[in-house]
């Protein structure tokens, strides 16, 4: 789960447009290499040129074992490789560093045989040491990684993670080519674990040399290369002619422009001058943009795999109630709120997106009923109501969105105070025990990592997250579900696939019924480009690069 | 003169001091945890355990505090936090931006404060004098982001005559510089006046109008030089206002110097920066004040360093 540091509505990450697909999976090579050839190259595609993209705030860092942000996420993406990707545009995995890989019955296995020939920017050829070095430098505690938590299944990281190991026992380098990577317990999602940024693969010469400045200064083997970075104005992505995959990319080079204003980069847009405003469509300008054609022609929209939701503290009165909780389900109008943000989001009824594998669409959820609301409020205890605190982070639309909710509540008797915050600070309450009673998650909202169940429920409504400085900011902790998210993560066979997906819809019906939150809407993600950019739409609102795929879009203007 | 120098840059130091005192006691009260934000949503609290004690968060306010000043000392801020990068890597590649635009600022203000201050002393009590005080007091009053927002909006986005925000060129500097300059013109251009308003009735200037000077002459030969050098030692105390109105104006013009840096800094409570811009603002305002002290006696030898 991203951090969004800094966020709008209007370009958040991760997002998913197409329809659920079961965490690709092969227990053979074969398997492995046809998932590969699922792409098909883009016959109109045409090699060259160069486009310009935009950005507010600068570049935190390159570095893929740190990056965590939507912004450089999918940069670090086009500079490095990992053992798995995604097929271009979709959430289906493939092999990318890996040819191929195995896993073993019972799941606790993976092996995987290194594509040769890989050349890292530097012009080493990439080997299996590579593999097990950017593994223990992501857990190693010294990297400080945001995402080291992700590799906890591997063997050996409590250890290394603590500091009393320096590498995972349970990454062994078989030969040059050939990674095995055991794991203490099966993971269902590990091969995603494996596509991720903290995954990526890099030289250890090139981070010794830089230390802790490798972020501005990175090596990998991606399809582009850093050749400029001039703080806080500029970076400058060179296609990298070495590129293991044949064909790609078609861009000569990327441009990204940094310190621009959303709205000075739409009006720059509209002038030819920038090819993707990377912040996406200002909120101010949304309609106005929705309403011309010629502009509306060049927006694309996808779906993403993102959940805003009010969450309840169930250990503070009187939201320690389920029926209190339930009421305020019912008081909410969420078709209101959507229309507040120009429809740029659907109502949701479930902690799950609607692309997400495990998705309940038989889902009915609390209708809107404030009648019946105010009822079982009366019901608990409460005819005349309470008084409580809403905390909302301080960026519009938030507090906004946070007026509605008050208003909503102030219908069924509940006084609600708004708390606007910084998001630092909204993330403190949260993950302080019995300090903030209500949150409304917008700007920090969980967007999926990966497009698997499970990624929406551990630290966010499981156990382990409902502890201080956690993010299960309703402290909801129900053990008997704890325990079915395990067996359920377990099932590693692909041809069960569905059946854990079930186990998933399940546990999330039944945090429904417990009410720690109120889902309020899933975003939709608007992409703007220039005419010239070309590519199918998919690129353009890709569930893994955010805002776009560099490495598989064009442009038509070149000879 | 050399002891007065020694003792205003002692008391400099020591105002630095509280400074880094008070800000760093700011941020250190702040209930945003900076490293939960470092581990990121996924770590374990035993991750994030050893991530504050490598930071050294775990230690005690004064360890902390010393800890920076001992560091501050040998020329480092430290590190960001999110960046990862030095602080003073980071300060010094936006230095010169913010540099380009203080002086770009400085030469609008004195143009226009000097000019308008000028025009109404000659023309005092007329609806000339009256329009121009009432255009310096708009110009003292408007918040810098209207006004920015305001010429981008006109001459940018309407007119085309300058880029919309950006860095590079000299007409990216006419925008930012202007809005910067516009609240400096306002206090110029009154200063300015009652300086040029206060000369114009001093006995030398009834002499020189008496020996039959030209009117031009009077003017810009005796009275003008004589009123404009106490409203140009002003300038140090300027650098002050310019440090508050850099983070307005640059973040409008997406001008890539330290005020922006601050800014995007204070949204994600990246402490270490924080900290370095807040110190390098304090010492240019220091400075400033400092040089301002200091010039006053070359132009007025009526003043006295005491």
């Amino acid at each position: 789960m991203k951090s969004f540091l800094s966020c709008s509505v209007a370009a958040l990450a991760l997002g998913l447009a197409l329809s659920a697909s079961a965490p690709a999976f092969a227990e053979d090579a074969g398997m492995a290499s046809a998932k590969a050839a699922e792409y098909q190259p883009d016959p109109d595609a045409k090699e060259g040129g160069a486009i310009t993209v935009t950005y507010k705030d600068d570049v935190s860092t390159l570095d893929p074992a740190i990056g965590y942000d939507w912004q450089n996420w999918s940069m670090i993406k086009s500079l490095f490789d990992a053992m798995m990707d995604y097929v271009p545009g979709t959430t289906e995995l493939r092999p990318a560093l890996a040819e191929s890989y195995e896993i073993s019955d019972d799941g606790t296995v993976f092996t995987f045989h290194l594509r040769k020939g890989v050349k890292f920017h530097n012009g080493r050829e990439m080997t299996a040491d590579d593999v097990k070095y950017s593994l223990d430098r992501v857990t190693d505690s010294k990297t400080q990684s945001p995402g080291a938590g992700f590799f906890g299944s591997i063997k050996g990281y409590d250890e290394v993670a603590s500091g009393k190991a320096d590498g995972l026992s349970g990454v062994e380098v078989v030969d040059p080519s050939t990674v095995k990577i055991t794991l203490s317990r099966p993971d269902a999602t590990f091969l995603h674990v494996m596509a991720l940024n903290f995954a990526s693969v890099v030289p250890h010469e090139a981070v010794e040399e830089y230390g802790a400045d490798f972020g501005h200064h990175p090596v990998g083997t991606g399809a582009f290369k850093l050749s400029d970075w001039t703080i806080g104005q500029k970076l400058t992505f060179e296609k990298n002619a070495d590129y293991w995959r044949d064909g790609v990319p078609y861009l000569d080079q990327i441009t990204f422009e940094i310190g621009q204003e959303p709205i000075v980069a739409l009006l720059r847009l509209q002038k030819g001058e920038v090819d993707i405003p990377g912040d996406g469509i200002p909120p101010a300008k949304f309609q106005e943009v929705m309403a011309d054609p010629d502009q509306k022609a060049r927006v694309v929209e996808g779906g993403q795999l993102q959940t805003g939701y009010i969450t309840m503290n169930v250990t503070m009165p009187p939201f320690d109630k389920k029926e209190v909780r339930e009421a305020v389900n019912m008081a909410i109008n969420k078709d209101r709120i959507v229309q507040m943000i120009n429809n740029r989001a659907i109502p949701a009824n479930q902690p799950l997106p609607p692309s997400m594998p495990g998705y309940d669409k038989s889902f009915e959820g609390y209708a809107y009923d404030p009648e019946k609301a105010k009822a079982m409020l009366a019901e608990a205890g409460f005819a005349d109501g309470f008084s409580t605190e809403l905390y909302v982070m301080n960026t519009d639309p938030n507090p906004r969105i946070a007026q509605a909710i008050q208003q909503d509540l102030s219908q069924i008797g509940i006084k609600a105070d708004i708390q606007s915050l910084a998001q630092a600070n909204v993330i403190a309450a949260g993950g302080t025990k019995d300090q903030a009673p209500m949150i409304w998650s917008g700007g920090m909202a969980w967007i999926a990592d990966f497009p698997d169940p499970s990624n929406f429920y551990g630290p966010i409504l499981g156990c382990a997250g409902a502890v201080p400085g956690g993010w299960n900011w309703s402290w909801y902790c129900n053990e008997d579900l704890d325990k079915e998210a395990a067996k359920a993560d377990s099932i590693v066979d692909p041809a069960k696939a569905d059946e854990r997906d079930k186990m998933w819809s399940d546990i999330y019906d039944k945090v429904m019924a417990d009410a720690p939150w109120v889902p309020i809407f899933n975003e939709q993600r608007f992409t703007m480009k220039s005419k010239r950019m070309g590519g199918a739409d998919n690129l353009y609102v890709d569930p893994v690069h955010i805002p776009i795929n560099y490495d598989y879009v064009y442009v038509t203007d070149v000879q | 003169m050399l002891a007065y120098v020694a003792r205003r840059l002692v008391q400099s130091l020591l105002i630095l001091l509280g400074v880094s005192l008070i800000t760093f006691a700011l941020l250190y009260v702040l209930p945003a945890d900076p490293v939960r934000q470092i581990a990121g949503r996924s770590a374990t609290p035993q991750t994030v355990e050893n991530i504050r004690h490598q930071l050294g968060l775990d230690q005690p306010f004064i360890v902390q505090y010393g800890r920076y000043l001992l560091g501050l000392v040998q020329g480092d801020f430290g590190r960001s936090y999110l960046q990862r990068t030095e602080v003073g890597e980071l300060i010094a590649a936006r230095l010169p931006a913010s540099l380009e635009l203080m002086v770009g600022a400085i030469v609008c203000e004195l143009i226009l404060g000097l000019t308008m201050g000028l025009v109404a002393a000659l023309k005092r009590g007329t609806a000339t004098d009256q329009a121009l005080m009432v255009g310096s007091f708009v110009g003292v009053s408007a918040p810098q982001f209207v006004v920015g927002l305001l010429l981008l909006y006109v001459f940018a986005v309407r007119l085309s005559w300058f880029p919309i925000g950006g860095y590079g060129s000299f007409s990216h500097l006419v925008l930012p510089s202007l809005t910067l300059g516009i609240l400096g013109a306002g206090w110029y251009s009154r200063m300015m006046r009652s300086s040029m308003v206060d000369v114009l009735r001093q006995d030398f200037i009834r002499t020189a109008r008496a020996k039959g000077l030209r009117r031009s002459a009077v003017i810009f030969g005796h009275a003008l030089p004589n009123a404009v050098l106490p409203v140009i030692a002003m300038i140090g105390i300027d650098i002050g206002m310019f440090m508050s109105g850099i983070v307005v104006v640059e973040s409008v013009f997406g001008w890539p110097g330290i005020g922006q840096l601050a800014w995007q800094a204070i949204q994600r409570v990246d402490i270490p920066i924080i900290m370095g811009v807040t110190l390098v603002s304090a010492c240019a305002i220091v400075l400033g004040n400092l040089l301002a002290d200091l010039v006053t006696p070359f132009i007025d030898p009526r003043i006295k360093l005491q």
